[in-house]
């Protein structure tokens, strides 16, 4: 008996012309990605003086540096718990279909058309010392002075909020509409309140969903660095890790540090990925009967 | 509210979706014990009525009533009502035990009496070894019978089905109507069956309800419906498949003459008519022979072969299609005449809204 030809054998193993439809793609990720990635960490282990690994050291036993990795965690953890905290109940008061979904989808979207600087410079104007927001509040005999909202931890952590909301109100209300009403329906004859019906059936359905969102929002703010600088202390407070990078490879032209300092923000961002998908790996991720 | 009632009226209970009525005045009253089947074509309100009983869809106009309790203000979730759902609607993350569970926990009943009614349930549906899988993981008749133990393990006053078995093949179909018919008489739950099929309600209901275009046509049991209809829609529902536009030549009591088409027919007159008005004819396949003297002459054009008889279509000199059965086959081009007895042809007033 012969043996099939050889591209049969190949298409068998999912291996035919339509494979080359791959090429650009994978060649974008090589050059734009891959590269620099494999670059950066080759840099980062040549540093002028310490070996190896002297550029991680020299991050590592300086606390100004070190601490940044925590400066930028206390701020991205929170926000990218509260925004996905904050988009659940809106998602889920906005699923159905109403008059005027449009336009409340596209008001609460936005803030991403805005970039950061405008986001910036409005929440000057808005939570500066002479902004409305004091004027308000010293108008309205709640406060004497008026309250520091910006250039420090405050302003950064609005920034991001306003930022990131609209990534995770999109994609919550996307996972959030590919649950099958009906489920709520049915769990409503059996008995369920409105708050077990949540508790019960659509939360556990769309956890795996909030992880995933929680992930994207973390890493978007975790790499946060005009607004660090503009409404934040990007000498003190809010001085977050990407900072410490281009101070590193632009102020002082150490290139070796500042690849080091992003290999180590790569790093964190990957432990914590990894910790949240970790736990979404213990949930129910299979079909959840709607059409997302 | 889990305990039973004498009676469950709906009154004149109306629901209307931005100013198309799905649902005009229903009115019945549903004793306890009995499976009742609400049939129509697709759209017909069917479903609407079902989810007003079941509390999910807000009524526009009418009430309904469990003995001297107003029902249609009270939530779904306090209704008490167990209801199978044309999807299923299983929780899939949730394991075919946990779903069944659902309900009996939502009531905060002791562990031990869950655990006793939930292996209770999936015994009387027969997935014991399948009591730990998650629902993705079940066939379409299993999940079947997970979505009808969730229900009943309440031991609900009313079970509302929704369509359950449309999603199913012909032959599974067969067998879970079987097992819904022998549910139905163990446990005596008061059922309420949306079906749009006229065999699944006439072989499951002790009482149908026929609907079309949300006004109900007919109520009564399979026996009236299938010998005497109401009206031709009803007719058209229970297997009247020869429909014919006549006119009336002549009428003597309920006997009467009509004539269209070449054709000139005796039957029975259902509801007023005057000579001359138009009606439409309906006799069933089997009741048309294709041997009769005096018949009227036709060709046969189709045959389809269905085991101990054939379904036959002819078709007249007029070009008038008429469906008949035969338990001969007869060859395609065959000239016979056809005939009915005037007891099975029906005729009934033609509707003014009908084209």
């Amino acid at each position: 008996m012969s043996r099939p030809a050889l591209t049969h054998r190949l298409a068998e193993r999912g291996i035919d012309r339509q494979i080359l439809l791959l090429v650009p793609a994978a060649v974008f990720v090589l050059v734009l990605f891959v590269y620099p990635f494999c670059y950066g960490l080759g840099l980062s282990f040549q540093p002028e003086r310490g070996g190896p690994l002297g550029a991680y050291r020299a991050f590592f036993t300086d606390p100004y540096e070190r601490n940044t990795i925590w400066t930028t965690l206390k701020l991205s953890l929170p926000v990218a718990l509260l925004n996905v905290g904050v988009s659940v109940p809106i998602a889920y008061r906005m699923r159905g279909r109403f008059r005027g979904k449009r336009l409340l989808t596209t008001l609460l979207v936005v803030p991403i058309t805005l970039g950061t600087v405008l986001t910036a410079q409005g929440l000057l104007n808005f939570l500066g010392p002479a902004g409305w927001f004091n004027r308000i509040l010293i108008g309205a005999g709640l406060t004497d002075a008026p309250v520091r909202l910006t250039n420090n931890y405050w302003g950064v952590f609005f920034s991001l909020l306003i930022t990131g909301f609209p990534f995770a109100f999109l994609l919550v209300l996307s996972y959030l509409s590919g649950i099958d009403p009906t489920l709520e329906r049915a769990a409503a004859t059996l008995g369920a309140s409105r708050t077990q019906r949540f508790r019960r059936i659509t939360l556990p359905l769309l956890a795996p969903g909030l992880a995933t969102t929680f992930c994207l929002t973390f890493v978007l703010a975790f790499s946060v660095f005009p607004s660090a600088v503009l409404v934040g202390d990007p000498a003190g407070e809010t001085r977050v890790i990407s900072i410490a990078a281009w101070h590193a490879g632009y102020e002082q032209y150490d290139y070796a540090k500042a690849s080091a300092i992003a290999i180590v923000m790569g790093l964190v961002e990957l432990v914590v990925i990894a910790i949240t998908l970790g736990w979404r790996a213990t949930l129910f991720t299979g079909s959840t009967g709607g059409k997302g | 509210m889990t305990t039973g009632f004498t009676d469950l009226r709906l009154e004149g209970v109306t629901r209307r979706f931005a100013g198309h009525d799905a649902l005009t005045g229903l009115t019945m009253t549903i004793r306890r014990g009995e499976f009742i089947a609400l049939l129509g074509p697709s759209g017909c309100g069917k479903s609407t009525a079902l989810n007003c009983l079941a509390g999910l869809l807000p009524l526009t106009d009418g009430s309904i009533w469990q003995d001297e309790t107003r029902l249609d203000t009270v939530p779904p979730e306090k209704r008490g009502f167990g209801m199978v759902f044309q999807s299923y609607a299983l929780f899939p993350h949730l394991s075919v035990r946990r779903n069944i569970a659902f309900g009996l926990q939502m009531r905060r009943l002791p562990r031990a009496e869950i655990r006793r009614r939930t292996d209770e349930a999936i015994r009387l549906v027969r997935l014991e070894e399948h009591a730990a899988k998650l629902p993705g993981q079940l066939s379409g008749g299993q999940q079947q019978r997970v979505a009808i133990a969730r229900a009943v393990v309440l031991e609900p006053a009313l079970v509302l089905m929704d369509e359950p078995l449309s999603n199913l093949d012909a032959k599974l179909r067969l067998e879970m109507r079987t097992e819904i018919r022998r549910l139905h008489q163990s446990l005596g739950l008061t059922t309420v069956y949306v079906t749009h099929d006229q065999e699944e309600a006439l072989s499951l209901a002790d009482r149908l309800v026929v609907l079309r275009a949300g006004r109900v046509q007919q109520i009564g049991t399979p026996e009236e419906l299938h010998t005497t209809p109401a009206n031709r829609h009803v007719a058209d529902f229970m297997g009247f498949r020869n429909l014919l536009p006549m006119r009336v030549a002549e009428l003597a009591g309920d006997k009467a003459v009509v004539e269209g088409d070449g054709m000139r027919l005796h039957g029975t007159a259902v509801g007023a008519l005057r000579p001359g008005d138009p009606v439409v004819a309906a006799a069933r396949p089997e009741s048309l022979r294709l041997d009769a003297a005096g018949g009227v002459p036709a060709t046969v054009e189709v045959v389809e072969y269905q085991g101990r008889e054939a379904a036959v279509e002819v078709v007249t000199a007029q070009g008038v299609r008429l469906h008949a059965r035969a338990g001969q086959r007869p060859a395609v081009g065959e000239p016979v005449t056809v005939g009915v007895d005037p007891a099975d042809l029906l005729v009934f007033p033609a509707d003014e809204d009908e084209p």
